[in-house]
């Protein structure tokens, strides 16, 4: 008897220990968040809601909201458009080249917003160098189409369409087998099994994802930025932008009463998805057995032309029109066969230590942050699922906030608070370290949804099972919950190290000489003029991009069922 | 193996009670079945004696050891109690070996004796030939087999079974009731199974624990549960027959009371002076022409061997067996004998109620 005594002592200190682990991730994501909400309070200057209710009567504020509002709305409609009718034709159908298309869908989503921006405008408007290739410019003067709401609308739900893909997806794989067969057995053909057995049980999954995309549009800096700044039209996000380069650290109180705005918006939308999904929620029991493949029959083909076309039309045209430009001697010369060059790419490739000093910093701040976060997020999501209480419940809530401001006053948010380290005279102002702080708030979402809606639809009789024979709950989280959760959480690690890899708005307010990152260089180059440069160096990181996704599938068969999120 | 006793425990779900002051006690080695309708609480015990609820209210004790309940509570990993689940809940990602090895690793058992007793325990289960398969290459049946395998190789202090034959086909319950029976008989084991299939309780469990709302409502053997039930509900819920109101004469003589049952005087046997009701078995109905109780046929279904006959007695349905097959409407004499009289004002609707629920 003493002994059990003894044994459970032992447990219930973990289970008393891995509460503790809320403290950091609430001071590392939210704390700075919280400095800058203070800032917006006018915190240090003597508490003073002047100013607030200054930003929030101005007509710009309402203006940009509605912005916001519409781009982000549309931007999400489309992308769960997009992701869903791929994440059902994927999961589902009997469709060949699954591995394919879902590689090809993933693209869009790895490149960086600006980047992707800035290929969609060498396919349009009078300027392309692969329209003028083919005689097909409109003349010099006429306007830019994707200078629009509707533009920002497009490459909004193109970029994030793979958010909804991979959140549907993952779902679709957790519905048991036996479902759709007990539904097929029933006499339903395809089309009723889709629509009566397979999108109510996928429908917490989608709104998941929906949910995911419309924060990250709501939060999205590029694509406004690149296409919404020449035609006026301002969001939330670049008004903040624009008034910080223009007016100085003097508006930094303002700033933080626009991103409250924004973050209030983003809780918003996910308060109403978790309303949704609670009402919506099933606990799956049963083994999800091998992937679905029902007969699409003769529209298959057809089907398979179409979701070409449209890998063709939103990845490969952009691109080509991207290498286009990287291609010409200089900015308006039309390509052809005596004007391409390699130059831009050998200037930035071999020439200047700038870009390769970024590659290291980008490599080593995208690794770091995607292990980082996989060891915290795991417990962290169990802890959430598992062991829910106040505490957790509230920060599971505030924890989009920092993925849902703008970079920019995640950035902000962190100078402000990392240049005096609390108690100490060390600052990370200037360090690498301030780049990864930043990083580690702002992905601490990306990795954490993914696991988060795998435990969920964990049976729980998994983990009694465990504990019954003995097991205690480090070992549960190991061999039971770490496994069964893995394809989730490598899905979360690799769409961190991709985001990160490629991040801009966060580094183009960190960053200082030597700690220079892919965006920055990017952004910097564009930023003077050197649109040919810049292609140059997006191609190059589009290749590796492309490159390291090819190693990741090359190892596919080492990995078990799930961990790489393009394979079907 | 150990002895589990239950002392005025109760739970209550957000306000709402599942358990209602439960008093029992299940001997080292017994073999306890827990029947009743779905909602009546049977899971809920199941669940708590396992640890993964927190009594309300009362005690649980493992021999002699309480686990829950007077400011302790002993976590599920240290109450050595194996349970086997209603969906099995194997390991979707280890082999048929490593969940069944599993219980030995986290104790830390050396490996050429962990496989030892793998063996054994897959041999006992008869899964000898699926070490390697992974769980979805199984059938339901060997799942099962797998999660008692999981269960027996650790030598838990007492097993817990949820509606393990839920999910199986007919036949398959037949030889699982067998592996279960077998199983019971080698290891010894306090067994505690939670089902809603009275055939399955009554085959199969020393003592049966017939649960409704919360409440035990008789925690006897099999043959007696179905001889002398204690209240309609019970009466109702096992076995097959009718319960029907009757009314004291007075009178007794030495073989029990004399009561009005349908209008005859018929002696009944009875543990209380003055019964409400009696439950008629279909062994306790003879068919005879000179017989003054007159019932008609309602339905007639063969059972081999014999047929079941629905008689229609004064609004009353009575069930009896006959070697003859009967033709719906046909009249035909009934003699009562060998009946069970209990008392339970409140019966009738509690039986109504039952019978909907069932």
């Amino acid at each position: 008897m003493s002994k059990a005594i003894t044994k459970s002592g032992g447990s219930r200190s973990l289970d008393r220990l891995l509460p503790l682990l809320l403290l950091p991730v609430a001071l590392i994501a939210l704390g700075p968040v919280l400095r800058l909400l203070l800032e917006g309070i006018g915190f240090g200057s003597g508490l003073t809601t002047d100013h607030l209710t200054d930003v929030l009567a101005r007509p710009s504020t309402a203006t940009a909201l509605r912005h916001s509002l519409i781009t982000a709305g549309g931007g999400t409609l489309l992308s769960v458009l997009i992701g869903s009718g791929f994440a059902f034709l994927v999961a589902l159908s009997d469709i060949r080249g699954k591995a394919a298309l879902v590689f090809c869908l993933m693209i869009p989503m790895m490149i960086p917003p600006q980047i992707t921006a800035l290929a969609w405008m060498q396919m349009a408007g009078p300027s392309s160098t692969i329209l003028k290739m083919l005689g097909l410019a409109p003349p010099l003067g006429s306007p830019q189409p994707l200078h629009s709401a509707g533009g920002i609308i497009l490459l909004l739900g193109i970029q994030h369409a793979s958010l909804v893909f991979l959140t549907l997806r993952a779902g679709l794989r957790m519905i048991p087998a036996e479902l759709v067969e007990a539904a097929r057995m029933s006499g339903a053909g395809p089309g009723r099994v889709w629509a009566q057995t397979v999108l109510p049980l996928s429908m917490p999954s989608l709104i998941a994802g929906g949910a995911m995309a419309f924060v990250t549009a709501l939060g999205n800096f590029g694509i406004p930025a690149m296409l919404g700044i020449p035609a006026g039209y301002a969001t939330l996000p670049t008004l903040i932008y624009q008034r910080l380069v223009g007016m100085g650290p003097s508006v930094l109180s303002e700033v933080a009463v626009l991103s409250l705005l924004i973050g209030a918006v983003a809780i918003c939308g996910v308060l109403l998805s978790r309303l949704v999904l609670k009402r919506q929620g099933f606990g799956l029991v049963g083994l999800s057995g091998a992937p679905l493949a029902l007969s699409l029959g003769r529209a298959r083909l057809p089907v398979e032309i179409a979701m070409w076309v449209f890998i063709f039309a939103i990845l490969a045209l952009p691109l080509l029109a991207l290498l286009a430009t990287s291609l010409i001697p200089a900015y308006g010369v039309p390509l052809t066969v005596h004007t391409a060059t390699f130059n831009a790419w050998i200037e930035v490739l071999f020439v200047q230590p700038v870009t390769r000093r970024a590659y290291a910093n980008s490599l080593f701040l995208a690794i770091t942050a995607a292990a980082v976060l996989l060891a915290i997020c795991l417990p962290l999501a169990w802890l959430m699922e598992r062991r829910a209480n106040r505490v957790s419940k509230l920060l599971d809530a505030l924890i989009d906030l920092p993925y849902a401001l703008p970079g920019v006053v995640l950035s902000i948010a962190c100078i402000l608070t990392f240049i005096n380290l609390p108690f100490t005279d060390l600052t990370l102002y200037g360090t690498i370290w301030i780049i990864l702080m930043a990083y580690l708030a702002r992905f601490f979402v990306v990795m954490l949804r993914p696991i988060q809606a795998s435990i969920a639809q964990l049976d729980p009789a998994m983990e009694e099972a465990a504990a019954s024979v003995g097991a205690r709950l480090g070992r549960r989280l190991r061999d039971i919950v770490l496994p069964l959760a893995a394809p989730s959480a490598a899905a979360g690690a690799i769409l961190v190290f991709l985001t990160a890899v490629n991040e801009l708005t966060v580094s183009a307010l960190l960053w200082s000489s030597g700690t220079e990152t892919l965006g920055v260089v990017i952004y910097n180059l564009e930023d003077s003029g050197e649109t040919v440069m810049a292609s140059a160096l997006a191609m190059s990181i589009v290749c590796l991009i492309i490159a390291l996704m090819g190693l990741v599938q090359a190892g596919a068969r080492r990995f078990p069922k799930g961990v790489i999120p393009w394979q079907s | 193996m150990a002895e589990l006793t239950f002392s005025d425990l109760s739970k209550t779900f957000g306000g709402a009670p599942a358990l209602d002051a439960i008093n029992a006690q299940i001997a080292s080695g017994e073999f306890v079945a827990l029947l009743g309708p779905s909602g009546c609480g049977k899971t809920t015990l199941l669940r708590l004696t396992a640890g993964f609820e927190h009594p309300s209210a009362g005690k649980i004790r493992i021999g002699g050891e309480t686990v829950a309940g007077g400011g302790r509570f002993v976590s599920p990993e240290d109450r050595e109690i194996g349970i086997v689940f209603q969906s099995y809940a194997l390991w979707p990602h280890k082999s048929v070996f490593d969940n069944v090895a599993y219980p030995l690793e986290v104790r830390r058992i050396p490996r050429a004796a962990r496989q030892a007793r793998v063996a054994e325990a897959l041999s006992l289960t008869g899964l000898g030939a699926f070490a390697n398969r992974m769980p979805s290459q199984l059938s339901g049946g060997q799942r099962q087999r797998v999660a008692l395998a999981r269960c027996l190789v650790f030598e838990p202090r007492a097993v817990l079974l949820d509606e393990p034959l839920a999910n199986l086909d007919l036949s398959l319950r037949a030889s699982m009731q067998d592996v279960f029976r077998l199983f019971h008989r080698r290891t010894g084991a306090t067994m505690l199974y939670v089902t809603h299939d009275q055939s399955e309780a009554l085959a199969l469990a020393d003592r049966v624990a017939v649960m409704n709302a919360g409440k035990i409502r008789q925690f006897a053997a099999p043959e007696i549960l179905y001889r002398e039930p204690a209240d309609c509900f019970v009466a109702g819920f096992v076995g097959d027959g009718a319960v029907v109101s009757a009314r004291i004469t007075g009178r007794a003589d030495h073989a029990g009371l004399v009561l009005n049952v349908l209008g005859q005087d018929v002696v009944s046997r009875s543990a209380a002076p003055e019964p409400s009701h009696v439950s008629i078995r279909p062994e306790s109905i003879t068919l005879a022409d000179d017989a003054p109780l007159r019932a008609r046929v309602t339905s007639c279904t063969y059972l081999g061997g014999r047929f079941r006959l629905e008689l229609d007695a004064a609004s009353e349905t009575l069930v009896a067996f006959s070697r003859q097959r009967a033709a719906i409407g046909e009249t035909v004499g009934v003699r009562l004998h060998d009946l069970w009289a209990f008392r339970d004002p409140e019966g009738e609707v509690v039986l109504q109620k039952a019978l909907a629920d069932a």
